[in-house]
């Protein structure tokens, strides 16, 4: 028999039923894994449904610390009979399949290693609740895996430890559980599985985390005091994540009262809309949504705009148009969020690639916002947001302070002739603001969405209206400045060829990149992280005659915005575009750019997958 | 919306209140609204609420969103941040906004499109949520600035200056503010100057969502014979509950009314709404009663005005939220970040 043989490298995939209890045994296995010191990326595929249809949970453990989605998978857990069909079809010839043998079945491949566990007949004679039967088959499975991979049983006894702490008499049935699957696998599968988990130290300085948790963090950082938001996946764990962190580090000691509002809104208009009714009287306010509601947060992002609001936004995109698929993943919201609302406007945009990164750009999310006075909107996506990540540790710097960009204190009032919220006084196109209540006899002003003038009176006078859209301009071009410059993969450019590329899809383009290179291929890579774009970008552009734009959407919305911000020719950018819902992978990218560099062009041949 | 900066001269004796000012010092630019407006006896009875209460313009923030009645708050308290913000939207901002700093006083402005139809949802959540603003319906049951439409709030035999025919019933936003926990909800007409000023004062010292539905007829649009929104009709039509007074904290409630049966509202702020009772079975804190008033007067075509409903003790929205009681916009970094040694602690937690 074929049997795949592999150490600290393969990608098991687990098929379960939706409201079974299956994840959090399938996030104590990743974690397991990762506590053995080997970088983990597991991913949650989940339907859009809350119990009884298939959902599937894939790991790849990887000690090179590669963290894109792989294709192909070497092990399968098949906990789900209605999805037992594909599950054996996706299996690599040599893998292995796991399943419940309680109901026996034959499989119909004879090139993959059937495991048979009877994990209910196990399960039924072990515990009396009906419920903890169905329930800890999860742990029997894991159990199962820590015996075949050769895995350290203690690891998982800790982790049990630590989930079930304050309900410690659930400690003893989850450990006997994990011990059933164990024993099970020591007794029947000695020898079975060639892949196995040794110890290893490539998780030092790492953590496991998922976007929006480390995004929900950096807005505690980041100084946030209110959070007003609408449910929407796959962002609402990000908003909760906030709640969570501040229920823990922002209740005062003695009162008990808390230092934040968390808001539950309507829907996204009045979420927008409170994040920037907090933002216009000086407290740092966010909302996190996906493209539904960038849609309709739309008219308040334009307002926000145009009124110079500060105003912070995460979204966490998803696959579209319209509802599309709420539990996939796509970058495919863009140009929806870099020209959000009608008329001329154009919005600072971060676009984080791990989670640390999440973290790091929440709190520069709110810097930059004040700083500028404009929305800023993080761009995260599902398979960031909502999966955990191996990423380096969080890091904060005591002496940073949190720029709250040109406010007028009653002081700097008093010391003035006269206020004019729309001057462009330091001809960076960013005027000075007033929070209200601040002085007596100044800095009181109209805050609006009409047409003013400098000191935003109502006007309608043609030149006026057309001087504050310059200067809107004008502060655009500071933004570019002042955003995250793009990362470069390499000191100086070494290949006419370069590839562009943002947000999740790193992971996926360094092995892709790594693997190009040791099939002889060398080219140049620049991963932009913000808009307005800066100019490094455009010199990376300049400096190279083909350029590849890796993106997860249909249109290649990038490279649009690459066209219409630097009319860059378009001939010059070609799209490897990704749009199937699921995370991108490095040998997608690298058959695409050696397709087209081949003679097939990359365009044509990119339809999803 | 245009804008006419007054000329700041005035008469040297002027009454001044205890800060000081006269009223002249709470007024806006001048209106742009047309002439006789309902609207800008609106502004003039905030003006004067304010006056008499020794408000401080500049803690006040006023807030709106789109039409006719979201333009007024540029016709006063110039000392004053305003916000006017996009059509219907103005709860949110609002919320948002005493969020932030919940020391202002938050006076909303709205009119009966932005809140009874494009606003109605962020209306509806913050009288739910119990935001402690005053909150201005300046309703006259038309789309003025679009040129004369029936808005939600128009009474169904109503006709339009045009002829034509209202054919949907009005929402009556009062009884819909009281269903919904709105804390002080109360009705009056803008030419009921010795009604509005009292109720308006109470209200702004009320703590909670404070609904003050004020009919102000559109004189340009919807102010003709066949209007159940005219001028005329209101005064026909209008059924005062009782009289009020108001007495701030620490002033004596004084006689300026008949000899009567008094019903007196202690509001939160040891200030206090005097009745005079002109129902006998009037009872402003009986929520069941207050709507139960409301719709036999609907049925007989009367329209009630007064304080309709009040609850005194209710919480607001920061409290139900346990919100610290320093304004969240004045913590200082060292309050809500939390440091380099709590984060790895976090990291700790993540291996």
């Amino acid at each position: 028999m074929n049997k795949i043989e592999s150490i600290n490298d393969f990608v098991i995939k687990f098929a379960n039923v939706n409201g079974s209890g299956s994840a959090s045994a399938n996030q104590m296995f990743a974690k397991g894994v990762f506590r053995s010191g080997i970088p983990v990326s597991p991913k949650n595929i989940f339907p859009s449904n809350i119990q009884g249809l298939p959902t599937w949970f894939e790991v790849r453990v990887n000690e090179k610390g590669y963290l894109g989605r792989r294709e192909g998978i070497d092990i399968s857990v098949a906990m789900n009979p209605q999805s037992y069909g594909q599950d054996v079809n996706e299996l690599k010839s040599g893998g292995y399949f796991i399943y419940d043998s309680s109901w026996k079945r034959d499989f119909g491949r004879d090139d993959i290693n059937v495991l048979g566990v009877p994990l209910t007949e196990l399960c039924v004679s072990e515990f009396s609740n009906p419920k903890q039967r169905l329930l800890f088959k999860n742990l029997g499975y894991v159990g199962v895996l820590c015996s075949i991979l050769e895995m350290d049983k203690d690891i998982y006894i800790s982790l049990i430890n630590e989930q079930f702490k304050g309900k410690e008499k659930l400690i003893e049935p989850n450990v006997k559980a994990l011990e059933i699957g164990y024993s099970y696998a020591e007794n029947n599968f000695k020898d079975i599985c060639k892949i196995k988990v040794h110890k290893s130290n490539k998780t030092d300085g790492l953590i496991l985390t998922s976007g929006n948790d480390a995004a929900g963090l950096g807005c505690v950082y980041g100084g946030a005091t209110l959070c007003a938001w609408y449910p929407i996946t796959p962002s609402t764990s990000l908003a909760e994540s906030f709640n969570k962190y501040s229920e823990k580090l922002r209740v005062e000691d003695e009162t008990k009262k808390n230092k934040f509002a968390f808001i539950q809104a309507e829907d996204e208009l009045a979420a927008i809309g409170m994040t920037i009714g907090a933002n216009w009287n000086g407290a740092r306010g966010f909302t996190a949504t996906s493209g539904p509601g960038i849609s309709l947060m739309s008219e308040f992002i334009g307002l926000a705009y145009f009124a110079e609001v500060p105003s912070v936004i995460f979204d966490v995109q998803r696959g579209g148009p319209s509802t599309g698929m709420p539990t996939r993943t796509q970058q495919s919201d863009i140009l929806a969020c870099a020209y959000a609302s009608h008329g001329d406007t154009k919005h600072v945009l971060l676009i984080p690639s791990d989670p640390k990164e999440c973290f790091d750009f929440a709190v520069e999310a709110f810097d930059l916002s004040d700083r500028l006075q404009t929305p800023v909107i993080v761009l995260s996506d599902l398979d960031l947001g909502m999966n955990d990540w191996s990423t380096q540790e969080f890091d904060w710097d005591d002496s940073r302070i949190h720029d709250k960009g040109k406010v007028l204190s009653r002081e700097d009032l008093d010391g003035m002739e006269r206020f004019g919220r729309y001057l462009d006084v330091d001809g960076d196109g960013i005027p000075y603001r007033t929070y209200p209540g601040t002085h007596p006899e100044k800095g009181a002003y109209f805050t609006r969405g009409t047409s003013h003038d400098e000191y935003a009176r109502y006007t309608e006078d043609g030149d006026k209206n057309a001087e504050v859209l310059s200067r809107l301009l004008k502060k655009y071009q500071t933004a570019s400045e002042l955003v995250p410059s793009p990362i470069f993969n390499q000191s100086k450019n070494n290949s006419s060829i370069g590839v562009i590329y943002f947000g999740s899809t790193d992971c996926s383009m360094q092995e892709a990149l790594d693997k190009l290179n040791e099939e002889g291929l060398t080219i140049d890579a620049m991963r932009i992280r913000a808009f307005p774009f800066n100019l490094e970008v455009w010199e990376f552009i300049e400096d190279h005659d083909l350029l590849f734009i890796v993106e997860q959407n249909r249109d290649g919305q990038m490279r649009t915005l690459m066209m219409a911000e630097g009319g860059i020719v378009p001939d010059k950018l070609v799209s490897i575009l990704c749009f199937d819902g699921q995370p991108i992978t490095a040998n997608y990218i690298t058959n695409k750019i050696n397709a087209h560099l081949s003679g097939t062009p990359a365009k044509i041949a990119s339809t999803g997958k | 919306m245009t804008y006419i900066t007054k000329p700041l001269n005035h008469h040297p004796r002027l009454e001044t209140n205890k800060l000081g000012l006269t009223r002249r010092d709470y007024e806006g630019a001048v209106s742009t609204l047309c002439a006789g407006c309902g609207h800008d006896s609106i502004s003039a009875a905030i003006i004067e609420a304010c006056f008499q209460l020794d408000i401080e313009s500049y803690k006040v923030a006023k807030l709106s969103g789109i039409g006719c009645s979201s333009k007024a708050p540029a016709y006063f308290l110039n000392q004053s941040h305003g916000f006017n913000s996009v059509h219907g939207r103005m709860p949110s901002i609002a919320t948002g906004a005493a969020m932030a700093n919940h020391e202002l006083l938050y006076l909303g402005v709205s009119g009966d499109g932005d809140t009874a139809s494009i606003g109605i949802g962020q209306f509806i959540h913050c009288a739910r949520r119990q935001l402690n603003m005053t909150y201005f319906v300046e309703n006259n049951g038309t789309y003025g600035l679009t040129k004369g439409q029936f808005s939600a709030t128009n009474d169904i035999e109503s006709k339009s200056k045009y002829g034509d025919d209202n054919l949907f019933p009005a929402i009556d936003l009062p009884s819909m503010a009281i269903q919904l926990g709105a804390s002080f909800v109360a009705r009056s007409f803008s030419g009921d100057r010795d009604q509005l000023v009292p109720l308006i004062k109470a209200a702004m010292s009320h703590k909670g969502f404070a609904l003050l539905d004020v009919i102000s007829p559109c004189v340009t649009f919807n102010n003709h014979t066949t209007s159940t929104k005219s001028y005329d009709y209101i005064r026909e039509h209008n059924e005062s509950l009782a009289k009020p007074d108001f007495v701030p904290m620490g002033k004596e409630i004084t006689a300026s009314y008949e000899p009567g049966e008094k019903t007196n509202v202690a509001l939160h702020d040891g200030s206090t709404l005097s009745l005079q009772k002109l129902s006998e079975d009037y009872d402003p804190t009986d929520k069941i009663l207050a709507i139960k008033n409301i719709q036999e007067s609907q049925r007989d075509g009367r329209i009630l005005t007064g304080l309709l409903y009040v609850d005194p003790n209710a919480k607001d929205l920061k409290e139900i939220l346990n919100i610290t009681d320093k304004p969240l916009n004045s913590l200082n970094q060292n309050d809500i970040c939390p440091g380099k040694r709590a984060l790895a602690g976090i990291n700790e937690g993540l291996k």
